[in-house]
């Protein structure tokens, strides 16, 4: 029995119930490997019983070990144990779909010339045997050589017995039964292995022969001197002239030897059934009803979105309301009661109070994931996204994007060709992001909802959203035109088999993303919280030196007088005089300064406005009674709503500051600005330069302020 | 003989010659797509490109300049 610990490998194609697989194994707790200069993330976890537990890695999906970019690099390199701070595997555990097993059974193959134990975990038999399918696990595992455990991963079965099977694995000799290459193939290996020595794995002079233009060959290059080159082309030559070639040899062989080993194991039904992917693929890939699901599909997200987190929403601001009383009523009027009510309660609960929208998007994101309609958005969107340079795996990150920019950022590794990955990088933030969706509820509640008809706050949502849909593919076209400009990169996606989603995987991603979202409302925005509270403080003496809470106490907090020396306040606070000094930049938006100054503070992370605009405009409003009784039903009644429909100009205390266009101007600032810093540093993480998350900062800000401005100058026109 | 792309829709057809850039083939072979395999047209997306085709229980999105490359015999 084996005493150190035992290291297994996760490998299989994407969609293959590999995560699952992966928490059925691991359980909740789980760590993230990051490496240099690359961009995939490999997740670790714990798995077996008793004595005999192993660490777990989850590898990255993918369908081959053809690695053709760096990212694709990482795995391999991590099962030849040439990944620096990693163990090499003592077993590789390889999750194979039942459904269609030839194909999954390719990069099994491809594993077995690693020489390392390989375990082969037959997942989906249930959608299998629907299918007809029907599969002698005993007999495949003779023919292939390998331990062969059938499961179902997703109700946990066989997971117990995949775990002892891996044990045995680790104490047995590895299987030296593996496809046969043609011996013209062979002897090419034989003299690169003669010309580069024995430091090369023989997988990678295998994987340098067999992949023109491939990783292996440009890092083998940079090893050996660019002579390499010449001789593997000349071999690949001579294969072809030999009845061999290059990348079909390989192919070919493969699935003959999968196709002779399968023979017997595996009944098909003479017919092909007709699969319930086949029936949905008829309409939700039809040129019309596709479309058509599509659009109301995405209507349809939007429009819950606004209505499904009311009940929570009006939760968490009658208990933000009920905390802010509570405080007034106990601790005495001072700079300290003003921190924790105006700046800490008022500022982070007003960014919590989104929460519930956050996870009612997430849960419907997970879904399409989870269930495999995500490729068919990126099958319909694909044209769209070719004429403006990009290709439907740039749809994902950007409607990921759509949650948040910093996991659609990181989800564009999934995008081999680099340009193509950078283009959808930058333009990845024009998306309407979550932490954008506070300000859009706030004025559409506040403006747009009471009194029209019911569809105007969902097709203005949707509007607001649409802007980063159309304005995204057109920032993505001039990139790829000038800064970006390249060949076609290939696409071929698997459109994968349609699955009832996991409750599971759902519920995780909206955790993790809920998780991310208060984690950040607790640091950065509170942060930034509380420096606006403070500018907007200091300094808490007037002209003649006394103090505003002494004028307050001395009217009376409830009435009007109040209310003008807080707006005093305000207006010769620190942030106030900064406002009123770049008001000439603001005033052709419609905007008076205390918008600028909220659109200013909220540059640091987004969501800030909302609480910026609570602590500028509600603080002439004190009547914690009224905000108690106050139904959260219509975003327009709260003391914010309010507050902002009775403000004027300072200069005109006839006209309203939020007017249509104004309002509308305002909206399509927050749709277009980069205000993030998360943003900004994951575009340098990602891109490992500075010059990108600058020139993202620099053209959204100009794009927005330009739009803003025509929306403005033409909206005051028209209303 | 025809190419892949300009089969009709819900028409089927084997597969006689892949051709192209040596980084599509061979993601199109690992993929399955070999030659003598059965292919459908499943459909085509609104704009008329890409292409979906289904061979055995594998689905493909392809884009018609790379389905061009690949020579069928039609079957039905």
């Amino acid at each position: 029995m084996l005493t150190r610990t035992l290291t297994v490998a996760l490998v299989g194609n994407p969609n293959t119930g590999k995560t699952t697989l992966f928490n059925a194994l691991s359980g909740l707790r789980h760590r993230v490997g990051n490496y240099p200069g690359v961009t995939v993330e490999m997740k670790k976890g714990r798995a077996g019983r008793g004595e005999r537990t192993f660490d777990l890695i989850d590898l990255p999906g993918t369908y081959s070990l053809a690695a053709r970019s760096p990212d694709e690099m990482v795995a391999v390199d991590l099962l030849l144990g040439q990944c620096p701070g990693e163990p090499r595997p003592d077993v590789v555990l390889a999750i194979v779909d039942a459904s269609n097993l030839d194909r999954h059974l390719y990069l099994v193959t491809q594993l077995l010339d690693l020489g390392l134990p390989v375990v082969v975990a037959l997942n989906m038999t249930d959608v299998a045997a629907s299918h007809g399918i029907t599969i002698d696990a005993a007999k495949l595992s003779e023919r292939l050589g390998l331990p062969v455990v059938p499961i179902q991963a997703n109700k946990g079965r066989g997971v117990a017995q995949l775990s002892d099977v891996i044990w045995q694995a680790a104490e047995r000799e590895p299987s030296r039964a593996k496809p046969q290459f043609p011996e013209a193939f062979e002897r090419e290996i034989a003299t690169l292995t003669e010309t580069l020595g024995d430091v090369v794995p023989s997988l990678l002079l295998r994987r340098l022969l067999l992949d023109v233009g491939g990783h292996t060959e440009r890092r083998l290059s940079e090893q050996f001197g660019p002579g390499i080159k010449d001789r593997v082309a000349a071999a690949r030559q001579r294969l072809a002239a030999a009845g061999a070639p290059v990348p079909a040899v390989e192919a070919r062989t493969r699935y003959a030897w999968i196709r002779a080993a399968t023979a017997g194991c595996v009944t098909r039904p003479n017919v092909r059934p007709v699969t319930w992917t086949d029936r949905l693929d008829r309409v939700l890939t039809h040129r019309f009803w596709g479309t058509l699901v599509f659009l109301v599909l995405m209507f349809l997200v939007f429009q819950s979105i606004f209505t499904w987190a009311r009940p929570l929403m009006k939760l968490i601001g009658a208990g933000q309301d009920a905390a802010i009383s509570v405080l007034r009523d106990t601790l005495p009027p001072g700079p300290l009661t003003s921190l924790l009510t105006d700046g800490v309660i008022k500022g982070v609960g007003g960014v919590v109070m989104f929460l519930p929208q956050i996870l009612i998007l997430f849960a419907f994101i997970a879904v399409l994931e989870d269930c495999g309609y995500m490729a068919r958005a990126a099958f319909l969107m694909d044209k769209l996204m070719a004429r403006c340079g990009l290709s439907g795996k740039s749809f994902i990150p950007l409607l990921s994007s759509v949650a948040c920019a910093v996991p659609g950022i990181m989800a564009t590794r999934v995008i081999e060709n680099r340009r193509d990955r950078l283009a959808t990088i930058l333009v990845a933030p024009l998306m309407s992001c979550s932490a954008r969706l506070p300000v859009y509820i706030l004025l559409i509640g506040a403006f747009l909802t009471a009194g029209r008809p019911w569809w105007v706050p969902g097709l203005t949502m949707f509007a607001m959203y649409a802007i980063g849909l159309v304005v995204a593919p057109l920032v993505a076209l001039l990139l790829k035109r000038t800064l970006l400009r390249g060949d076609t990169p290939v696409f071929v996606m698997e459109m994968p088999s349609y699955k009832v989603p996991s409750v599971r995987t759902v519920l995780r991603r909206m955790g993790d993303a809920g998780g991310a979202f208060v984690r950040r409302a607790g640091t950065l925005i509170l942060a930034s919280m509380v420096l606006v509270w403070a500018l907007l403080y200091v300094p808490w003496w007037d002209a003649q030196g006394r103090r505003y809470e002494d004028r307050i106490a001395a009217v009376g907090a409830d009435s009007d007088e109040s209310k003008a020396i807080n707006a005093e306040w305000k207006r010769d606070s620190l942030l106030g005089r900064v406002g009123r000094a770049i008001e000439p930049a603001v005033r052709p938006l419609g905007w008076d300064w205390r918008v600028g100054v909220a659109a200013l503070a909220s540059f640091p992370a987004r969501e800030v406005v909302v609480g910026t605009l609570g602590i500028i405009y509600q603080q002439g409003e004190v009547d914690t009674d009224e905000i108690r009784e106050a139904a959260w039903g219509e975003v327009g009644e709260t003391g914010l709503g309010k507050a902002l429909h009775a403000a004027r100009w300072d200069d005109n205390p006839q006209r309203p500051v939020f007017t249509i266009p104004a309002v509308l101007s305002l909206l399509v600032f927050f749709a277009l600005c980069c205000q993030c810093a998360s943003t900004l540093a994951v575009i340098k993480r990602e891109t490992g330069a500075w010059r990108w998350p600058l020139l993202t900062f620099t053209y959204m800000t100009v794009l927005a302020y330009v739009a803003a401005l025509v929306v403005y100058q033409v909206g005051s026109r028209i209303v | 003989m025809p190419r892949l792309d300009e089969l009709p829709a819900g028409s089927r057809a084997r597969i006689a010659s892949i051709a192209g850039d040596a980084a599509l083939v061979q993601r199109l072979m690992e993929l399955g797509v070999l030659e003598g395999e059965e292919v459908e047209v499943v459909g085509f997306a609104p704009l008329g490109d890409p292409m979906e085709v289904r061979l055995a229980d594998t689905r493909l999105s392809l884009r018609r300049h790379e389905a061009a490359g690949i020579a069928v015999d039609r079957i039905a």
